[in-house]
């Protein structure tokens, strides 16, 4: 794990650009290791931008990324970085097994050919009996239930022995249940030292699951307790003008 | 006369031989790459690359170099350009790709008009697979064995790219040099393929079989087993048809994986009938 005192991820006034549209405009955000932090903000307020910069996927236009002290490229060849993507981006009919995507957690430690090793193969089950998939590891990756998907996925970034691990909605879709267990889980992972950034725009799983929380809206506008982010003003904020309707209609509202 | 008779007749004759090894190399080299073309959904990229090596197989043939050499050029250049027009942001993706490939496969078709040749050019077009020399046999070879080993050897890295680009890129992939190599090994296959079946109907042979090994198995492995012994077999039984028939022999081949893939599609094991039942199957699943 990063050394004390290197934040786990350090974005710095970053600004990037798709055209003329300005997805992140001046974002600074420092977070530790070992922590949950959730990424609450609206659709097109920069959360998917915020972690291809982290990723060093998209061209910042000024300021700076580091990733446990280094720089994104840096990051990726270390295999440093987990990411768990939103359901819409995945081909769930792809013939993949649950274990075959949980292998590809490896591909970054192995040769030209990515042929497994016994230390691999033992990374990969040991990641799976982590999420308990172990039983279902053999089924095509699609006929998981929501919460199993996610969690085949959190496996990924185990067995990656990744320090940093980015989940995109990660609970669009899943049943309670799944929830509180991918909940469980992330806050295990924490415990053993890695930090979890997780984006929603769904905000009651929130005060269970991070230990803090940061209001994006192109800028980070807030960061800090999860019950100051879930205040009112601050949702306001954040929502910008449907901030009646947004945490009052949503699952969010017993929580705001 | 026999059946056996008529199945072995054919290998009496020295240029069914070279037309049965050079179709079955062809086969086999497409189908693999068929796999990745179909779960990424490059199948227009496929029929674009295809097309557009033409004119770079004709100046290759002038100039007296490997027709492989010319479709690698073309192939990146078709590639290039469709890229260029497309961020040009003036046009959806779609209409660069068609723009692209219909106007270097028309070059291609007003080379082969203006360009004197012993050889009938036209057969680069529609395919000539009774005719191939033993010379035009190694060169298919030598192509198909680098294009099917690179496809082996990188195997897992283009399943990750066709699977999850932004996993790829996260662990420190190039998914640009993955992508890159397959249309490289696109190229190369191309120039094989259009041998049997000639350009225009290359696509067929980069799509089919791995559309028709997609219906028959949930696992990758498997796919890259079952298309190369479908695609194969249904161009060796295309080419006996050709024969016997005495019809074209490219357009026989495509018929047969075609029709071999409707029957899989309404027959087969996750058919149209029988996915009534696992669609309820698969609801049971996830609500529990």
């Amino acid at each position: 794990m990063s050394g004390t005192g290197t934040p786990a991820i350090e974005v710095d006034g970053v600004t990037v650009r798709y055209g003329d549209v300005l997805a992140l405009d001046g974002a600074t955000l420092r977070l530790d290791a070992g922590t949950v932090c959730g990424l609450v903000g609206m659709n097109g307020s920069g959360k998917s931008t915020l972690f291809k910069a982290v990723m060093g996927m998209v061209p910042v236009t000024s300021g700076t990324v580091r990733v446990d002290g280094g720089t994104p490229a840096r990051a990726r060849r270390r295999g440093s970085v987990g990411y768990v993507p939103q359901t819409e981006a995945v081909d769930w009919a792809f013939p993949v097994s649950v274990r075959d995507v949980v292998a590809m957690g490896r591909y970054g430690h192995l040769g030209i050919t990515r042929r497994p090793r016994p230390a691999d193969r033992a990374a990969v089950e040991h990641a799976l009996d982590r999420v308990e998939l172990t039983d279902l590891a053999d089924r095509q990756i699609g006929q998981l239930s929501g919460g199993q998907r996610k969690r085949a996925f959190v496996a990924r970034g185990i067995a990656q022995d990744a320090h940093v691990l980015l989940l995109d909605e990660p609970f669009a879709g899943v049943d309670k249940r799944s929830e509180a267990t991918i909940v469980r889980l992330l806050r295990e992972l924490a415990a053993d030292g890695r930090t979890v950034l997780v984006s929603s725009h769904d905000l009651h799983a929130l005060p269970r699951l991070a230990d803090e929380a940061v209001l994006l809206l192109r800028r980070v506008l807030f960061h800090g307790t999860v019950a100051e982010a879930l205040e009112p003003a601050n949702l306001a904020r954040t929502f910008g003008l449907d901030v009646e309707a947004a945490p009052l209609d949503g699952p969010g509202g017993e929580a705001a | 006369m026999t059946l056996v008779d008529l199945i072995l007749e054919p290998w009496t004759y020295d240029f069914m031989v070279r037309a049965f090894l050079t179709t079955t190399l062809a086969a086999v080299v497409a189908a693999l790459l068929s796999c990745w073309l179909v779960l990424i959904g490059w199948s227009l990229m496929g029929d674009a690359v295809s097309h557009a090596v033409l004119p770079g197989v004709v100046i290759a043939y002038v100039l007296g170099v490997p027709f492989a050499l010319g479709a690698l050029v073309f192939g990146g250049l078709a590639v290039v350009l469709i890229g260029a027009v497309r961020d040009t942001g003036r046009v959806k993706e779609d209409a660069a790709i068609g723009i692209v490939f219909t106007t270097l496969f028309a070059l291609g078709l007003v080379l082969v008009s203006v360009t004197p040749s012993q050889t009938d050019l036209s057969h680069i077009i529609f395919g000539n697979v009774l005719g191939v020399s033993t010379a035009e046999l190694v060169q298919v070879a030598v192509l198909a064995v680098v294009g099917a080993a690179v496809l082996l050897v990188k195997r897992r890295d283009l399943v990750l790219f066709a699977f999850d680009p932004t996993h790829a890129h996260a662990i420190g992939l190039s998914t640009r040099r993955l992508s890159a190599l397959l249309l490289g090994v696109l190229a190369l296959t191309a120039v094989v393929t259009l041998q049997v079946v000639g350009v225009i109907l290359v696509v067929a042979m980069l799509i089919i079989p791995g559309a028709t090994a997609s219906l028959l198995t949930r696992r990758f492995g498997r796919m890259l087993v079952l298309a190369p012994i479908i695609s194969a077999l249904c161009s060796i039984t295309g080419i006996y048809l050709s024969y016997w028939l005495d019809a074209a022999s490219g357009g026989m081949v495509v018929l047969v994986q075609g029709a071999v893939f409707a029957v899989v599609l309404l027959a087969g094991p996750r058919s149209a009938l029988l996915r009534g039942r696992a669609r309820t199957q698969v609801r049971a699943r996830v609500s529990r």
